[in-house]
């Protein structure tokens, strides 16, 4: 059965996955490029493959023992021209790889911070959520990365606490957050979407659910929601009661508006993240879910179980609603 | 029995805890490492019953880590690392015509040293919880200290690493100092080649991960801070540490594979190994390359594009060693006459998987592709094709292989091929998707997977594969239980073999040469029979044999180790009994474990033990059977 494999990758490279979380299906310029070079060293492999397999086939069909064989076959010390040329021709073969690999590991290294045109973001990721911050819109937010569409965006990455790597697989290849180092790295989407990201590296408890998004709009609408980030939700009467709740429970840790601390995530903007917590659909129950247990939704979360009762977090629900 | 002498034999339980003998101690090697294997199975399984289903709420959170944590953990050095040292203390010292190791008495310390590292790290599941950071043990996530497994990590590798490393050097000098009158290097065969190319690695490999967990140990229980950011430590450190150990580490692993299979293919298709010396010299290429190359695992850490680049070609170079040996392979079997039974079997189905392996080995060496691959299931698939398909097929070509020498029995052929074809079957079905669900964003050590991003198929496929890999080992195991009911008949040579293992009796007496053989070429044995003997030519007279003494003192030395593990590990913990709390908290548990260790030390250094002897009377009483 291995030997339908080869061709059973190059189908199915030929398009699979999800387009807003696989790498087989690049949306931007890193992504495709990546996706060059995967092909491009498949297809030397599949080159290599094919040669052995043929030679396997037919030794071993070829030289099977046969009935009423039992002269001794010869014995083949080894052949200087065979051997010099199953060490020269793969070593060819890696020169063609290894020549596009050095280029392009240089330039997706490259550090695009300074250049014009260019959208900078810090990241920092944290047990276990990712928080964006906006240097030069001073906008600090978590859990949905905004991008303006064709634009380069440069990244600068680390961590609060143990080491992460940020992954959007159909953007770009991952790069690892150090606590105490900082890395960068860039990514572009050419398409208007939603990009699903991960965490890469195991983190602790709820590793697996450390999801992010990288929500891609058009120029326009882009610089929208920065005017947007800049005027703070206006409070109504309406949701005073829940605002006062939050203030009360929840801004010890959560900054809104220019208020709080930043140990959990900022919910500036919060009534339009495309997820809670990252893991969870967005509406009503599920924030309140969260809010009752966050333990329960994610094992090993630093969000405590905050005694509220039932009418506080409807008040309080309502209230993050609001946070456009 | 003949022994007429005061030397003290043992019998029943406590021969096997004082045996300083190379193949009873293989077969201990191969017990122990069995027994974790099926544990580290067995973690493979419940990964896999999680991951069948995107939402499963089997293990989930730490639970989860736990079990991945341990399933890699056991499996590289607790079930592979074992299995090999036994085929090396089983066959290396026959094929070089040794009567045992250099130092019988460090290969028992060896053993019971990786023994009792492995049982404490394994006792971590019932005092609290296994370790939860990985194989890997990235720091910071394995410097919290919340959570106690990973000092049952730290300390359970470092008894079991100490074992290693003196079975390495064990092998070293055995290879260099007891080979048979005639036996160059270069008449060596390949078997005992990798495997003393694999204990220079060891040598050089293992005291990097010594340190690494000294440094592990110090920051988890002594408060060190060298993997602690705020206080100027620095985490990538760790990463340098355990990779410039671990990629060494991957090829201890395959070159006894690659050892056995070269033994293998070559004995089935009648024909010496095809380019033996280029072998040696790949052998030898990738072993010294292997120390080169660990920054391919560091891509994403952000060394920078130039140590990245550089990396990045280095590994690129090993694929043309590897692939000198896959061509010999195969033109060893060119022109052959191929007999496809179990062992065999196993070898030529290593062929195509290890090159898969190595495909994508390639295809990871490119950075910028590997910032695509990197911790995703792509690399989970990548390296249990080149371990599993590498060499878990080759330790079972070698069982099927060697059992007649090792236990006087033959393995079941029918049951053998049901080993092999479930086994295999199960080992594409369950690895050959994995490469998809990585490229199609599924990052590795996760317990649950999104819906409607087509990654549903692929993880219930390799679900169904794991349990038909369950069912093959199953199989395997059924065979050995078989086996060893039936009488012990198994001819001396059933294979028309190569090498001097098969010039003596199956199962090899105690001394195993009679007589030193005097080697006159590669393929001794062979090369004999060609010539029409029936036996090898002796190199010296019939004389007394000279055999070391059994000994428990290596099982007590570790059973000091492994208690003052604990005592170093719990002297923080809050007992709620005083004495204990006393006992542990000043130390005393630990110094006493140290001091039954020292003292045995001592005992070993004052007390002269010259051995014993069998006399060429006894040997001919005994007759070629033994």
């Amino acid at each position: 059965m291995w030997r339908l494999m080869p061709l059973l990758a190059v189908l199915a490279l030929a398009g699979c996955g999800d387009p807003s979380i696989s790498a087989i299906d690049p949306q931007g310029p890193v992504a495709s490029e990546q996706f060059f070079l995967m092909k491009l060293s498949l297809a030397v492999m599949i080159f290599v493959f094919a040669v052995v397999m043929i030679i396997y086939i037919y030794v071993l069909v070829r030289y099977r023992k046969k009935k009423g064989q039992d002269q001794i076959p010869k014995q083949v010390e080894g052949n200087h021209v065979l051997e010099i040329i199953w060490t020269v021709i793969p070593i060819l073969l890696l020169i063609v790889i290894a020549v596009p690999t050095i280029k392009y590991t240089f330039e997706h290294s490259k550090d695009l911070r300074e250049e014009e045109g260019v959208v900078h973001i810090k990241v920092t990721a944290h047990q276990f959520w990712w928080q964006f911050e906006y240097p030069d819109n001073n906008i600090n937010t978590a859990q949905d990365m905004y991008i303006p569409v064709g634009k380069r965006v440069a990244l600068e990455l680390t961590s609060s606490d143990v080491k992460h790597s940020f992954w959007v697989p159909a953007l770009a290849g991952k790069i690892d957050t150090n606590p105490g180092m900082s890395n960068i790295m860039h990514l572009q989407a050419d398409k208007p979407g939603i990009y699903r990201g991960k965490c890469a590296e195991l983190c602790g408890a709820s590793h697996s659910l450390m999801d992010f998004k990288v929500v891609a709009v058009s120029e326009a609408e882009y610089n929208q929601w920065v005017e947007g980030k800049k005027t703070p939700a206006k409070v109504t009467a309406d949701t005073a009661k829940g605002e006062q709740v939050f203030k009360d429970n929840c801004l010890s840790c959560h900054a809104v508006g220019g208020e709080g601390a930043g140990l959990g995530p900022n919910l500036n903007g919060f009534a339009n993240r495309t997820e809670v917590a990252g893991v969870l659909p967005h509406d009503a129950a599920s924030v309140k879910k969260w809010i009752q247990d966050p333990q329960a939704q994610k094992p090993g979360t630093k969000m405590p179980k905050v005694n509220l009762n039932e009418d506080q977090v409807d008040q309080l629900v309502k209230y993050l609603e609001t946070l456009k | 029995m003949a022994h007429s002498h005061a030397v003290k034999r043992y019998s029943g339980l406590m021969d096997w805890l004082t045996t300083v003998d190379h193949k009873k101690i293989g077969i201990l090697y191969f017990l122990a490492g069995g027994i974790f294997f099926l544990i580290g199975g067995l973690e493979a399984l419940l990964i896999r019953i999680q991951l069948m289903f995107p939402d499963n709420q089997i293990f989930i959170g730490g639970t989860y880590n736990q079990i991945l944590t341990m399933h890699g953990t056991t499996m590289i050095f607790l079930a592979a690392m074992p299995l090999l040292f036994g085929f090396m203390n089983a066959i290396v010292p026959l094929q070089i015509g040794a009567r045992d190791v250099a130092f019988p008495f460090l290969n028992s310390l060896g053993f019971w040293l990786f023994v009792f590292g492995g049982l404490l790290l394994n006792l971590s599941w019932f005092l609290g919880g296994a370790p939860d950071a990985g194989w890997t043990a990235y720091a910071p996530l394995s410097s919290d200290t919340s959570l106690r497994g990973v000092d049952f990590y730290a300390m359970g590798l470092q008894i079991a690493g100490l074992g290693t490393l003196i079975g390495g050097i064990n092998f070293l000098v055995t290879i260099i100092n007891m080979r048979a009158p005639g036996m160059t290097f270069m008449r060596m065969p390949m078997f005992t080649w990798t495997s003393f190319v694999t204990s220079v690695l060891i040598l050089f490999a293992f005291p990097a991960v010594t340190v690494g967990l000294v440094e592990l140990t110090f920051d988890r229980l002594f408060d060190g801070n060298f993997f602690n950011v705020s206080k100027g430590g620095n985490e990538v450190l760790w990463e340098h540490i355990f990779w410039i150990f671990g990629h060494p580490e991957v090829y201890i692993l395959i070159l006894p594979a690659f050892g056995i299979i070269s033994e293998v293919v070559s004995t089935f298709s009648r024909k010496r190994l095809f380019g033996y010396s280029s072998m040696v010299f790949a052998t030898l290429l990738i072993g010294f390359l292997s120390f080169m190359v660990w920054v391919h695992h560091m891509f994403t850490t952000g060394l920078g594009p130039v140590a990245n680049g550089i990396f990045a070609v280095a590994t690129m170079a090993i694929a043309v060693p590897t692939g000198i040996k896959i061509f010999n392979w195969l033109f060893t079997m060119w022109g052959g006459q191929i007999i496809f039974n179990s062992s065999n079997l196993w070898a030529i189905a290593f062929i195509p998987t290890f090159v898969m392996g190595g495909m994508t080995g390639v295809m990871l060496a490119v950075p910028p592709a590997d910032f695509q691959y990197h911790d995703s299931y792509f690399v989970v698939a990548h390296f249990h094709y080149v371990i599993v398909g590498g060499l878990i097929f080759g330790i079972f070509s070698g069982f099927y292989y060697w059992w007649p020498k090792m236990f006087g029995r033959m393995l079941h052929e029918g049951l053998g091929q049901l080993n092999f074809w479930t086994f295999m079957i199960g080992f594409h079905l369950t690895f050959f998707p994995q490469h998809f669900l990585g490229l199609m964003g599924m990052p590795r050590r996760v317990f649950t997977y999104e819906t409607g991003v087509q990654l549903e198929m692929g993880n219930m496929a390799s679900s169904i594969g794991a349990f038909l890999m369950g069912i093959g080992t199953i199989a395997f195991v059924l065979n050995i239980i078989i086996t060893a009911l039936k009488p012990k008949n198994a001819p001396a040579d059933p294979w028309d073999g190569r090498s001097l293992e098969w010039s003596i009796p199956s199962p090899a007496p105690e001394y195993n040469f009679k007589q030193t053989p005097l080697v006159r070429g590669l393929d001794a044995f062979w090369k004999e029979k060609r010539a029409g003997n029936k036996e090898m030519t002796p190199a010296e007279p019939i004389g007394s044999i000279h055999m070391p003494s059994p000994t428990i003192l290596p099982f007590f030395m570790s059973v000091g180790l492994f208690i003052a593990g604990f005592g170093f590990m719990y002297a923080k913990y809050d007992f709620e009994n005083g004495l204990l709390a006393t006992l542990f908290g000043n130390h005393i548990i630990a110094i006493i474990g140290l001091v039954i260790t020292f003292l045995c030390m001592f005992l070993r250094s004052v007390y002269d033990d010259h051995g014993w002897h069998i006399e060429p009377e006894e040997l001919e009483d005994k007759g070629v059977k033994a």
